[in-house]
């Protein structure tokens, strides 16, 4: 059962990520990566934990792609105003995209083991009454640290999208 | 003992989506008949008696209408976006508890689709979601008119959700759970939230009335302005699952103030009637408990329509920012505070 959900959502994840890329239109592109983010959401909900399911969706699907689609659909962008990219551009980012799909996929591979031992012992990790223990004990400092840093950036929006005043 | 499971869920599935409808269906009665009743007029009274029938005349109605295609490249999204409307306003239903346990033939029924222990970020991340549909919808329009409502639809949901989560925070910190079947049932006899949190109650409330795109935030359907909304190029029942989203989307988010500050199915004497009575009977009156103070914010929401006139955009917006999110986040600091100093 949950295999057959698995290759589903799998498919889904896939076939929406390749849309997303290929679609002409921006905003049916940014409509197939929402689809791509749901299905991303039931991947985490299959393993078991509810509270990255929902917050993925939360973030993703209901704030930064709202913000995203916001953005495109007001600048109504066409396929006339997209600059063709020189050939060198192109190299390179598949250069790096390759990169980093080599550096992710070696570093899940290394963590294979690890995740042995957790289903072994069975010990819940992963609901949110565990988490905020051990966001707030024993990772208390890097979760400071990330709340500061997205402190500064909300800032720093704001001061920029503030309009200077006229000097009169 | 798996197929008892899927058997009772099935039915309580169904059960939910069907007084969904039936509510969603009656509102748009009710809020004729009490604008009505505001204006000193008698509202419709001709199908039926009473005008009980008015419901089906037009579901009827729209049904037999021409369904209007504007001319858009985006007929598929086009026709998408009610849906997704009406399947986001319907989705939250699945973590309401809708009474205590029922025992039925030896068996104890939890009146509950989904029990997860994070149903509280669940309803949030379908309310995230559900403006998708009014997005889409206003985008494959191809009409400026309809996009401009769109967006004003998008920022106001994105606004006021921030200040909603921040309510609810203080909920959660005083029921140390998210789960609304343990936040109803610490609300036991009258220990109902309301009472704890007023403030967070008043928050909540406006931004129910935002997220719902009810008067006085109705700003997506501005007449005078927009020409309709994000509804101008939709006709037929295309348009009717727009505004049945909307009437929906009323009923689950006045069932989530009712569970959330009113104290779910819970009443005074509870405990005594349940002793009296049995259980079962105690159960049943919380139901019946819960769908009244389900009907009396359903009023409130029309009552507010008929009384407050709309904003304006920038006030929407200052509302949203500047004061309404500062006073949740003193909320949560008086919580957190009056929780330390309690233990």
């Amino acid at each position: 059962m949950i295999e057959i959900l698995f290759y589903i959502l799998s498919a889904v994840t896939l076939g929406s990520a390749f849309l997303t890329i290929l679609s002409k239109n921006p905003i049916h592109s940014a409509i197939w990566l929402v689809i791509c983010f749901f299905s991303i959401a039931g991947h985490y909900a299959l393993l078991n934990s509810q509270f990255l399911a929902m917050v993925h969706i939360i973030v993703y699907s209901g704030a930064i792609m709202i913000l995203m689609l916001f953005t495109i659909m007001l600048m109504n962008l066409n396929i006339s105003d997209e600059i063709a990219k020189p050939i060198v551009t192109k190299i390179i980012a598949t250069v790096c995209f390759c990169l980093i799909g080599f550096f992710l996929v070696s570093s899940l591979a290394q963590t294979a083991p690890a995740l042995e031992t957790y289903t072994q012992t069975g010990v819940d990790f992963q609901t949110i009454q565990v988490l905020g223990k051990v966001l707030l004990n024993e990772f208390v400092l890097p979760f400071e640290m990330a709340a500061i840093l997205l402190l500064m950036a909300m800032i720093g929006a704001v001061l920029i999208s503030k309009k200077e005043k006229k000097t009169a | 003992m798996e197929e008892a499971i899927i058997i009772e869920k099935s039915v309580i599935i169904v059960a939910v989506f069907a007084i969904t409808m039936l509510f969603a269906m009656y509102c748009t009665l009710a809020e004729r008949k009490i604008a009505a009743w505001i204006q000193d007029r008698r509202g419709p009274n001709r199908a039926g008696p009473g005008g009980m029938l008015q419901p089906l005349a037009d579901g009827l109605k729209l049904f037999a209408k021409e369904e209007f295609m504007p001319n858009t490249p985006n007929t598929f999204l086009f026709v998408f976006g009610p849906f997704i409307s009406m399947t986001m306003a319907l989705m939250t239903s699945a973590v309401i508890p809708w009474g205590d346990t029922l025992e039925i033939g030896g068996r104890k029924v939890i009146l509950q689709a989904a029990d997860i222990n994070v149903a509280m970020l669940y309803v949030f991340a379908v309310l995230s979601v559900s403006v998708y549909g009014i997005m889409i919808g206003g985008w494959a329009s191809n009409n400026k008119y309809s996009l401009i409502s769109a967006m004003r639809v998008a920022s106001q949901m994105i606004s006021y959700e921030i200040a909603m989560g921040l309510s609810i925070v203080a909920i959660l910190m005083m029921h140390s759970s998210m789960s609304l079947r343990e936040i109803a049932a610490g609300q036991h006899e009258m220990h109902w939230n309301i009472f704890y949190q007023p403030l967070g109650f008043f928050i909540f409330l406006i931004c129910s009335f935002a997220e719902t795109n009810r008067t006085p935030f109705d700003l997506a359907e501005c007449e005078q302005e927009l020409i309709g909304g994000y509804h101008t190029e939709y006709s037929s029942m295309r348009m009717g699952f727009f505004l049945f989203a909307e009437y929906a989307a009323m009923f689950i988010s006045s069932t989530l103030l009712a569970v959330l500050y009113l104290g779910a199915y819970n009443y005074p004497g509870m405990t005594w009637a349940a002793e009296n009575w049995g259980e079962n009977t105690a159960n049943i009156i919380g139901i019946a408990v819960l769908f009244g103070k389900i009907c009396f914010f359903i009023f409130l929401y029309m009552w507010v329509r008929w009384t407050i006139p709309r904003f304006r955009y920038d006030q929407l917006m200052n509302l949203g920012w500047k004061t309404l999110i500062p006073l949740a986040i003193l909320n949560i600091v008086v919580t957190a505070v009056v929780l330390l100093l309690n233990r």
